[in-house]
């Protein structure tokens, strides 16, 4: 028990060190590579409350494909971010002063309501118990593709969305760059591709602009 | 020494108040702005997998997931937006969105 309490003090002394690290941070590579220390500590909450699954999907998912894909434009993009700095200090009190707010509104919900574990009956999907045998992985699994089946689906669709648009807002046709035309090619034929020219003897062939 | 569901809510509020600063503490960087949006979604994903350890139900787990996949929609679709912006405008600076002066 302690050993759990020593480790939910580490992952979260660390997560909000590096979660704060990463608003304040100068350089934007430094704050994405804080993102991902965030990440990983809170993969190892989510691995103290038994949610193995979910911990390693955020350290793939996260780390291996959000991150990095914040760390390419970071990087790809030329930006002075000295510049984009400026208005730091002259921003921090209405931040301070909004995010006071929210802490304050959420510390005084939680000291004044509570929040009740016992709640009976309201349980959708019961976890499975330890001495079981089903694992995390197995019990996600086994509700996701029954009961939240359409839910499923329709993240899916979301994620084919984000990648269709992504391609879409991106892709670009530079202007006098060859391309091959596969239609161009097939319907070529004697006709348009072979001219035959009398040259006269002594002469020369001046070159054709036709069929061009 | 026993961590209950309020040291998880705290670590999560924590997070979330993180988010919120940092937006407006880099009211200029766009990629910084999203970076904070994911560590808000980050905190609402800890709540969700907090509670559903202490509910012992599952279904918090399987929300934490559908918020993990449209976290990453927006990311993508976010950076793609920032770098198309960036080809024509040359900056990403958010006082220079002002175009459409709405």
């Amino acid at each position: 028990m302690i050993i759990k309490a020593l480790f939910f003090y580490l992952f979260a002394i660390l997560s909000v060190a590096a979660g704060a690290m990463v608003i304040i941070a100068r350089n934007p590579v430094h704050a994405v590579l804080f993102l991902i220390l965030t990440f990983f500590n809170a993969a190892g909450l989510f691995i103290l409350l038994g949610a193995e699954f979910l911990a390693l999907l955020l350290v793939i998912v996260y780390v291996g494909a959000v991150a990095v894909l914040f760390l390419f434009v970071t990087m790809m993009l030329d930006v002075d971010f000295a510049e984009l700095k400026a208005g730091f200090i002259k921003n921090a009190p209405v931040g301070a002063l909004v995010g006071g707010i929210v802490l304050l509104e959420l510390a005084g919900l939680f000291l004044l309501h509570g929040f009740s574990t016992g709640a009976a009956g309201v349980t959708q999907t019961a976890m499975p118990s330890l001495g079981s045998g089903v694992d995390n992985t197995t019990a996600l699994g086994r509700v996701l593709y029954t009961k939240y089946i359409f839910f499923f689906q329709a993240s899916g669709l979301v994620l084919l969305v984000a990648m269709i648009g992504a391609i879409v807002l991106t892709l670009r046709h530079k202007e006098g760059v060859k391309r091959q035309s596969v239609p161009a090619q097939v319907a070529r034929n004697p006709k348009t591709a072979v001219e035959v020219v009398e040259v006269p003897s002594g002469g020369s062939i001046i070159p054709s602009t036709e069929g061009q | 020494m026993d961590i209950g569901l309020g040291h998880y809510l705290t670590v999560a509020a924590c997070l979330f108040t993180l988010g919120i600063f940092g937006i407006f503490l880099n009211r200029k960087n766009v990629i910084v702005i999203l970076m904070s949006v994911e560590l808000m979604l980050l905190a609402v994903n800890i709540n969700l997998v907090a509670f559903s350890y202490f509910l012992n139900d599952l279904t918090g787990q399987v929300f934490a997931l559908f918020i993990l996949t449209v976290a990453a929609a927006e990311a993508a679709i976010g950076l793609a937006i920032i770098v198309v912006y960036y080809r024509n405008r040359g900056s990403i600076d958010v006082d220079d969105i002002n175009m459409m002066k709405g």
